[in-house]
């Protein structure tokens, strides 16, 4: 059954803008993510592309035959509107939630099949290669509101749903049925120490990250392929913004 | 010792010659059951896939042998819908070849997904837009249909047939055969349509997205006519091999032309399809999502070379040895370019599936390689020798070629 929206209830469209210029490459994201969101620590034997990552952060290079910059790039889920991996799934284990824009992964509905990781073009998804395991003791410091997924699942960014199920809880308690913003930030946008990530609704005009996003220096990764991501980048620089936009195959 | 199985008039190899074929075949089968145990027991990290090639040598092989399995459908279509009546020199052949291709099939899918207990939530909850939904609805329902063409040929070997209730079933199921094979197409028609609107539906990789026609992706038609050709080549190559190996005449000269025939005409009409769709997909569709059509073909190991082997050499070379009455009728010819016809299929199998996900997509990325491991291997050697262990007793016991008892009396 789909879920049927409530007139009452104000429709979200939750999505980040992350600053290029601003970030690091320190990793704190990844870190802050897999600790909020229970992802298992690496086994020994897992490679680069075996672990599991969230979001991941890679460096893209200047391709100017001149250039010699590099950009650090975080990637999470882009949480499109128009998602490639949602269309694919076979047993409905990736659904759009209306209401808030969220690409969610239902790990408990997920066949392993993997179908959704060849049709992403951003590889921001991951498959449990190895059973999940925590270090001694570690098992004690798993979040709560998280639920931990099995091997052979596929898993991927949700926003910190957690985070978001937290703060209605919270507004319901309040008695309201709108969230405070404030009580609705991923753990990713927290931990970056220089800032790099805003988070927010899109569909709120007075919102930072909608104004970040109006701007000239916003671009989306790959925008031809129609995805409509609702995670976008920033830069000053004109060769990033060229740089990601396009798919790295058209330049052989 | 074993003489009192064999259909009446067929002469076979002694038992022990018989059991010595089957010996490393067995040991092939042992060895890939070890690999796919350890695939169970101890995931999937038993393989060389990761988290950027998802796919692998596994789905690779399944969208071949389902291909080239085709040859069951497609010879049931034209015998019993089209009357082609020259073509029951075959048909139980190509049954139990479609059946072991498919069986194969859903055998090493559900090694290869990481949940398969959770398999029959597709019917449970199925998403109706995803091609792998209707690829897994109509796999389930042709496989049942194969099962039902086989029973026929299995009820009527020498010791079931004394069983006069089996022998009644058995001429009811022939009766209604016609039916079977009618679904059998339509089901067919759709699931290898499906397989090619895996790849065509990526919207996020230009390599394979392909721009729609109706709901589908034009890779829909190009699997069901490919498949559709390579099928009958398929029957053709392996009753020529069985007849080597058995050293036996099982199917008269005719047969095997007018397979032969068929595939060519399909054959020609899937390369001229292919090309369109390439021209299209190469300046319109690939343009659109920002990608320069050459810049697939940049990477060394897979330069243009492999389009000109996939749809020239591998593709129109047959079609036109297939579609000549004088290349058809010397034999070296014909089973070369039957060969020829399937390793074309299998090469654009190989296209869609790796060259897909080789590509890279993000402009910090980079172009990726992926080798199987033993146990992916392994696995996929211990389907080719269930198909081999399963014919073999097949071709043994029952009549698969019902013309070989008149060939053979000369």
């Amino acid at each position: 059954m789909e879920p049927t929206a409530n007139p009452r209830e104000r429709r979200h469209r939750y999505g980040m803008v992350i600053d290029l210029d601003r970030c690091t490459g320190c990793g704190a994201c990844t870190v802050a993510c897999s600790v909020e969101n229970n992802v298992p620590p690496p086994p020994e034997r897992s490679t680069e592309r075996t672990g599991v990552v969230w979001i991941r952060v890679s460096e893209a290079q200047d391709p100017r035959p001149a250039g010699a910059r590099s950009v650090f790039v975080p990637v999470p889920c882009q949480q499109c509107d128009d998602p490639p991996c949602e269309k694919v799934c076979p047993q409905r284990a990736v659904e759009l939630d209306p209401k808030t824009g969220i690409v969610a992964q239902v790990a408990v509905r997920c066949l392993g099949c993997r179908y959704c990781m060849a049709a992403c073009p951003y590889h921001a998804r991951s498959f449990n290669w190895f059973r999940p395991e925590w270090p001694d003791g570690t098992a004690a410091l798993l979040n709560p509101d998280v639920s931990v997924r099995q091997r052979g699942t596929v898993e991927k960014c949700s926003f910190c749903a957690g985070r978001l199920q937290a703060a209605k809880a919270k507004a319901a308690a309040a008695g309201s049925r709108e969230i405070d913003p404030a009580d609705y930030v991923p753990a990713c946008v927290e931990a970056c120490p220089s800032r790099a990530i805003v988070f927010g609704d899109l569909e709120d005009p007075s919102s930072e990250v909608a104004r970040l996003a109006r701007e000239s220096e916003s671009f989306r990764l790959l925008p031809a392929l129609g995805t409509r991501p609702k995670v976008l980048y920033r830069s000053v620089e004109p060769w990033v913004r060229a740089s990601l936009s396009q798919p790295e195959v058209s330049r052989g | 010792m074993d003489e009192p199985l064999i259909a009446r008039g067929l002469r076979r190899t002694t038992l022990p010659r018989f059991l010595l074929w089957l010996a490393p075949w067995a040991a092939l089968l042992a060895l890939g059951a070890w690999a796919i145990f350890l695939c169970f027991a101890e995931g999937l990290n038993q393989t060389n896939m990761d988290n950027r090639f998802a796919f692998g040598l596994w789905i690779y092989l399944d969208l071949t042998v389902i291909a080239l399995g085709a040859g069951a459908f497609f010879t049931g279509f034209l015998l019993y819908v089209l009357k082609r009546k020259e073509l029951r020199a075959v048909v139980n052949s190509a049954v139990v070849l479609g059946f072991l291709c498919y069986s194969g099939a859903i055998l090493i899918l559900m090694v290869d997904v990481g949940q398969p207990l959770r398999a029959w939530f597709t019917f449970w909850h199925p998403n109706v837009h995803s091609m792998l939904t209707e690829v897994t609805f109509c796999l389930t329902c042709y496989l049942l249909v194969l099962a039902i063409e086989y029973a026929p040929v299995v009820l009527r070997s020498r010791k079931l047939r004394d069983l006069l209730s089996l022998l009644v079933l058995e001429h009811q199921l022939h009766k209604v055969m016609a039916v079977f094979a009618a679904v059998g197409t339509f089901l067919s028609f759709f699931h290898q349509g499906s397989l090619g609107g895996l790849y065509g539906v990526m919207n996020g990789h230009p390599f394979s997205y392909r721009a729609s026609l109706g709901i589908w992706p034009s890779t829909f038609f190009l699997f069901i006519l490919s498949a559709a050709a390579a099928g009958p080549s398929f029957v053709l190559l392996t009753t020529w091999v069985v007849s080597k190996l058995s050293r036996k005449e099982l199917v008269k000269p005719e047969v095997l032309r007018f397979l032969g025939k068929v595939s060519g005409w399909l054959l020609l009409v899937y390369v001229g399809a292919k090309g369109v769709d390439s021209l299209v997909w190469l300046n319109a569709t690939s343009p659109r999502a920002g990608v320069s059509p050459a810049s697939f073909y940049a990477y060394p190991s897979f330069g243009t070379w492999i389009l000109f082997l996939e749809v020239v050499v591998l593709g129109l070379v047959p079609a036109l040895l297939l579609v000549s009455e004088r290349a058809r009728a010397r034999t070296g010819l014909l089973v070369l370019a039957s060969a020829l016809a399937c390793c074309g299929v299998a090469l654009n199998r190989f296209v869609q599936t790796i060259q897909t996900q080789a590509l890279p997509t993000l402009p910090f990325d980079a172009f990726l390689s992926y080798s199987p491991s033993w146990q992916e291997t392994a696995a996929f050697l211990f389907v080719v020798a269930y198909g081999v262990l399963v014919y073999s007793i097949s071709f043994r016991y029952l009549v698969l070629f019902p013309e070989e008892r008149e060939l053979a009396k000369g």
